[in-house]
């Protein structure tokens, strides 16, 4: 372990730490921020109101469209001279958001993957490919500070030009790859293409894996392909950037109890969560000088895990992210992913997960749901019979990851609607 | 081998349950210049498959596979069947007698006589005690 005092700190001893740090954040942010001040006597809450740490559930929330509203810098509190760097996100949803860092926001987002990238096996004697864009994004000099300080060589080769990554993966005996899972694939493409195995002619060995979403069938199908062992890493750049990653153990991503502090709350009322429970995900970063992020609505969809992992790090994991608030459904009270559906039907082989439409509707004072799916034309039989079973394997495997049952149409491959850009695939009928 | 001449190559497409989808497959072989010989319609909860034998079924499959049709082949026999009381009988007491299980069947009246389409799970076999029984099988030339 990196930091074995706060990775293995008896849960107790975590909260109470946890406990310290928000009180000095919160009182810090009431008298320094005018931004999070008028936020706190909007929602008549006082410092002196926070006793213990479950009692953040009652400081209110931070959202990104807070950024956005306050471009560039208004609600930072660091002043400009104090600050080290900028990091800008695309602005693809709406204006660009900047974040500003001091140097001690850099200190603990490198602290932070240094324990990261040692729990998934690397260090001194690795030589990690970071194959993240640099720049404004925050990937590439995320993984780079966080690779040399574990003492890792970094090759900080950036995005694009897939064939020279692989000869020099190849030459300089490349150990590591951080990037994303989708450029993972095709980096294994283009080397069989080349005439390359990464299983027998690199030294390949660990995969870092993020910004984007992506699910345990691609890390098995990487795993077994790559031969190398593929880690999930998340963060945003609200939260400094990539932070957090899973362990040696594969069983949820770490978040470092000094760094910060996760919730899990119903998207809709904003109540608290129990861990094993699905909702949104909302992060308060416990030590951020430039730019503090208390209750940070993230939008990302997941389940927290409290319990002290196999490795004996006792932080609270938080699972793969399962999908994005703004596509949920709520369909007799139950919350619906579409990317849950997606990726049920993704393991059936006799359906395209890639082409499916949701449709909601009220019959009387019922929600239903059907679920349309085209048919792979492989597994096209003209028995009956044969299409029933898939139905009924469908709407079963339907029934077990949503917990809420769905009428299932199967209709023919090439019928449902394809989309260039994000897809829509919900048609919400209701009226309320 | 000598049963292969009377396997024949029926068609099969998949068909969401909806107004309109029959006289879409219908106009399509039209269309194409392609005879429907015999058909049926199977249907489930939402969905149904059309079987049919044509005299074309390669260019029947191409043209509907064109249209976005979801089509595949299935072998089946055609019996000869006496147009009177206990055809049917004659036929299924062979099969049955044989241990051989008729998946599906479909019926037609032409100009040669009443002809039964059967789906088998042993279609050598099934042709084989249908010939040795003394029955009529249909060649697979009639049906392209």
């Amino acid at each position: 372990m990196w930091d074995p005092r706060v990775e293995e700190m008896p849960p107790e001893e975590l909260k109470r730490l946890q406990y310290r740090l928000l009180k000095t954040l919160v009182y810090r942010l009431y008298s320094f921020s005018n931004f999070y001040h008028e936020r706190m006597r909007a929602a008549g809450v006082h410092p002196d109101d926070v006793k213990t740490l479950d009692d953040i559930a009652k400081l209110p929330f931070m959202y990104k469209s807070d950024l956005r509203d306050n471009y560039p810098d208004r609600i930072f509190t660091a002043s400009q001279d104090e600050l080290v760097r900028y990091h800008v996100s695309s602005g693809t949803t709406g204006k660009p958001t900047v974040v500003g860092y001091t140097a001690n926001d850099l200190e603990a987002w490198t602290t932070s993957l240094a324990r990261s990238l040692t729990a998934c096996g690397l260090g001194r004697g690795d030589v990690m490919q970071v194959s993240y864009g640099y720049g404004l994004f925050t990937g590439g000099l995320g993984l780079h500070y966080g690779a040399e300080r574990i003492g890792a060589t970094v090759l900080p080769i950036g995005t694009g030009n897939t064939e020279r990554q692989i000869e020099l993966m190849q030459d300089l005996h490349v150990t590591a790859i951080a990037c994303t899972p989708s450029y993972l694939v095709h980096l294994g493409e283009t080397a069989e293409r080349m005439g390359v195995s990464i299983k027998n002619d690199t030294n390949l060995r660990v995969g870092i894996l993020g910004a984007e979403p992506w699910s345990e069938r691609m890390r098995n199908q990487l795993q077994d392909s790559l031969g190398i062992r593929v880690f999930d890493i998340y963060g945003t750049s609200e939260l400094s950037g990539p932070m957090f990653t899973e362990c040696t153990e594969q069983q949820g991503i770490h978040i470092w109890g000094d760094i910060a502090y996760p919730e899990i709350i119903d998207p809709e009322t904003g109540e608290p969560l129990q861990p094993g429970e699905k909702g949104e995900l909302v992060m308060t970063v416990l030590k951020k000088e430039a730019l503090p992020m208390i209750r940070y609505r993230i939008g990302d969809v997941t389940m927290l895990d409290d319990s002290v992992c196999a490795c004996g790090r006792t932080s609270p994991r938080i699972m793969r992210i399962q999908g994005r608030v703004d596509d949920m459904l709520i369909v007799r009270g139950i919350n619906v992913f579409p990317s849950q559906v997606e990726h049920t039907l993704m393991g059936i082989p006799e359906v395209l997960g890639s082409a499916f439409q949701i449709e909601v509707d009220r019959r009387g004072a019922l929600d239903s749901m059907l679920v349309r799916v085209e048919m792979s034309r492989d597994a096209f039989s003209d028995k009956i019979t044969d299409l029933m079973r898939v139905k009924a394997k469908v709407t079963h495997d339907l029934r077990n990851s949503l917990n809420v049952a769905a009428d299932v149409e199967l209709v023919a491959p090439g019928t449902l609607p394809r989309f260039e850009g994000k897809a829509k695939r919900v048609i919400d009928r209701r009226v309320y | 081998m000598a049963e292969k001449k009377y396997i024949i190559k029926q068609i099969s497409i998949f068909s969401e349950n909806k107004p309109g989808r029959l006289a879409a497959i219908a106009h399509a072989l039209e269309e194409a210049g392609i005879n429907i010989l015999a058909f049926s319609i199977a249907e489930a909860n939402g969905f149904g498959v059309v079987r049919a034998l044509v005299n074309k079924p390669d260019g029947a499959y191409e043209t509907l596979t064109k249209l976005g049709f979801m089509v595949s082949f299935t072998d089946v026999i055609a019996v000869a069947m006496r147009d009177e009381p206990g055809g049917l009988f004659e036929i299924a007491r062979i099969l049955g007698e044989a241990g051989i299980n008729i998946e599906y069947s479909y019926a037609y009246s032409g100009k040669e006589g009443a002809v039964l389409i059967l789906r088998v799970d042993k279609v050598e076999e099934g042709i084989r005690k249908v010939l040795d029984a003394g029955g009529k099988l249909l060649g697979a030339e009639l049906f392209g």
